[in-house]
């Protein structure tokens, strides 16, 4: 294993995230924590509690989630995509390192950013809403493999990617409306039949509902199935790196 | 010389059928300055970025200190150092940090000690904390052979390293190259500038085609093939050359007042003697005569065309 290089990669990418710290931290945890303000502080208090936890509280997790998968995707993407949209991608490709040693250094930088900020958030809400965490390793454990995972995901956009409106295309359209339809905001349980089996399809239900059983212990679908989702989307996506680095994919003509 | 690096029947085919190298067999020898000429699309970034591992070869199998560049990819990556044609940086980095970033990409521990020697060097340790953006393009120019030669390679690979470069920081890369080389660096450089082969290249390979059509000496190639010319300055105009004289296959300039005789440097005998005996036959008298050595330029043009 070549630490060495697995570092400058990493050491390079957290270094742009704290030159540019406005936007890579602190606007996801202001625009999270709007949330906590209005739909926890001022309109929560109106809302029934949900599973017995009150509403402020109840959307936390789904908050967080949401914060992690976006931010995973977009660090990931970027981190991967600048380099070839530059062309100082030569100077990875040509380097004595082997595939998952840039995948270290890459996802391992955009899972950590994405981590800080979810962990900025949870310890932003505890000023908004109360907040327990029952089972604080499993977790931690959510949020390391949600992390994770989407950076891969992450870096599998930023090599597909062609232009700067790809990478903003899957954060926008495709994450952000999962996990809004995913139970951030409610309990699928709430929804008529159809609609809570169609909820079911989306992967991002059973990030949240994993993540919330951490929290209250209450959840949609069960934690060993949370949890089986999210291995089967981190097997998926390393076997698609995996063949994106055999075959050269968008990297080596 | 022993070789450093051996291509052996290296095909690139891309996916639309194109073949950017054709066949390829080269042996660079250790410590050279080797010099790849030819025209735009002729090969030679290709070649550079197979030995280098920036593109997957179709065929062959590339060498580099006797281990296969693919199965041994991590030893022969350590070897080399690349300086890119583009000028491809980061545009927020500073000079020092991605310098820095290199060497640690590269596998090696930090040096500032190392990396203000190199800075230094190329004259840009005033610049170290500048970012990338702020340089002039010969600045980041050096700011990417300092990338290069920060890991500390054997092998330096510059694709086309004074492309758009002023005269004073052409002859301070040439002068650069000429250390690299004294310290034990072999090289190998692309360019179009055939003064740069001329000045700098131990032996030059010429490609066209995805085909390498000569390897050789330079001054073998300059003996081989390069031919000598004598220009007769004429005292009058001559309206055509005269039948007596066309075993001499003369040209004459258009105005008139210019012959232009051109001969083989090792098959000329009496050749001259006559020649000008014959020009005072045909009262054809000059004022002045000289010869020029066909250059290089005149050489890899003739290649090219034929090829």
């Amino acid at each position: 294993m070549n630490f060495h290089s697995i570092a400058a990669i990493y050491k390079f990418e957290m270094a742009r995230t704290w030159r540019t710290i406005g936007q890579s931290i602190a606007s996801p945890v202001i625009s999270t924590v709007l949330y906590f303000v209005v739909f926890g502080s001022a309109i929560g208090q109106r809302i029934d509690a949900i599973d017995g936890v009150s509403y402020g509280a109840f959307i936390v997790p789904g908050l967080i989630m949401l914060s992690v998968l976006t931010q995973s995707v977009s660090n990931a993407s970027f981190g991967i995509y600048f380099p070839r949209f530059s062309g100082t991608i030569y100077e990875i490709l040509s380097a004595p390192i082997s595939y998952l040693e840039i995948i270290a250094g890459y996802v391992g930088a955009a899972a950590s950013k994405s981590l800080i900020v979810g962990l900025i958030i949870l310890a932003t809400a505890g000023f908004f809403v109360p907040l327990e965490i029952k089972h604080p390793l499993v977790m931690l454990l959510f949020l390391v493999l949600t992390s994770v995972t989407f950076s891969l995901f992450g870096f599998i956009i930023g090599i597909w990617a062609d232009g700067f409106e790809k990478l903003q295309i899957i954060p926008l359209l495709i994450i952000t409306p999962l996990a809004f339809l995913g139970g951030s905001f409610y309990s699928i349980n709430m929804l008529p039949p159809f609609w809570k089996a169609l909820s079911l399809a989306n992967p991002v239900v059973y990030l949240i509902s994993g993540f919330r059983w951490s929290f209250y212990e209450s959840s949609d679908v069960s934690v060993g199935l949370s949890l089986l989702v999210i291995s089967i989307i981190l097997v998926a996506c390393i076997l698609l790196i995996a063949w994106i680095f055999k075959t050269g994919y968008r990297l080596k003509p | 010389m022993t070789a450093i690096i051996e291509l052996q029947a290296v095909n690139k085919v891309y996916k639309g059928g194109f073949q950017a190298l054709d066949d390829v067999n080269l042996s660079i020898r250790r410590g050279e300055i080797f010099d790849l000429l030819g025209p735009n699309g002729a090969g030679k970034t290709t070649l550079i970025s197979a030995v280098c591992g920036l593109l997957n070869i179709s065929s062959g199998k590339i060498l580099v200190d006797g281990l296969d560049s693919r199965l041994s990819y991590r030893e022969v990556r350590r070897k080399l150092g690349l300086v890119p044609q583009e000028l491809t940086t980061d545009a927020f980095e500073t000079v020092w940090n991605t310098v820095s970033f290199s060497r640690g990409l590269f596998g090696k521990k930090r040096n500032p000690a190392f990396i203000e020697e190199l800075l230094k060097s190329l004259s840009l340790w005033d610049k170290k904390d500048s970012k990338l953006m702020m340089l002039s393009g010969g600045m980041k120019r050096r700011v990417l052979i300092a990338k290069a030669l920060s890991h500390e390679p054997k092998i330096l690979f510059l694709d086309e390293p004074t492309a758009g470069v002023d005269v004073e920081l052409r002859k301070s890369m040439w002068q650069l190259v000429g250390d690299l080389r004294d310290a034990g660096v072999t090289i190998i450089l692309t360019t179009h500038y055939i003064e740069e082969a001329e000045e700098m290249a131990d032996r030059i390979g010429v490609i066209n085609g995805g085909k390498l059509l000569l390897v050789e000496e330079k001054k073998a190639i300059m003996d081989k093939l390069g031919s000598k010319q004598l220009i007769f300055d004429l005292k009058s105009p001559v309206p055509e050359i005269p039948s007596a004289l066309d075993k001499y296959s003369l040209n004459l300039s258009e105005d008139g007042y210019q012959l232009t005789y051109s001969y083989e440097q090792k098959k000329t005998g009496s050749e001259i003697p006559e020649l000008i005996r014959d020009l005072q036959s045909e009262a054809i008298f000059f004022k002045d005569l000289y010869s020029r050595q066909k250059s290089l330029e005149d050489i890899f043009v003739n290649l090219v065309q034929n090829s």
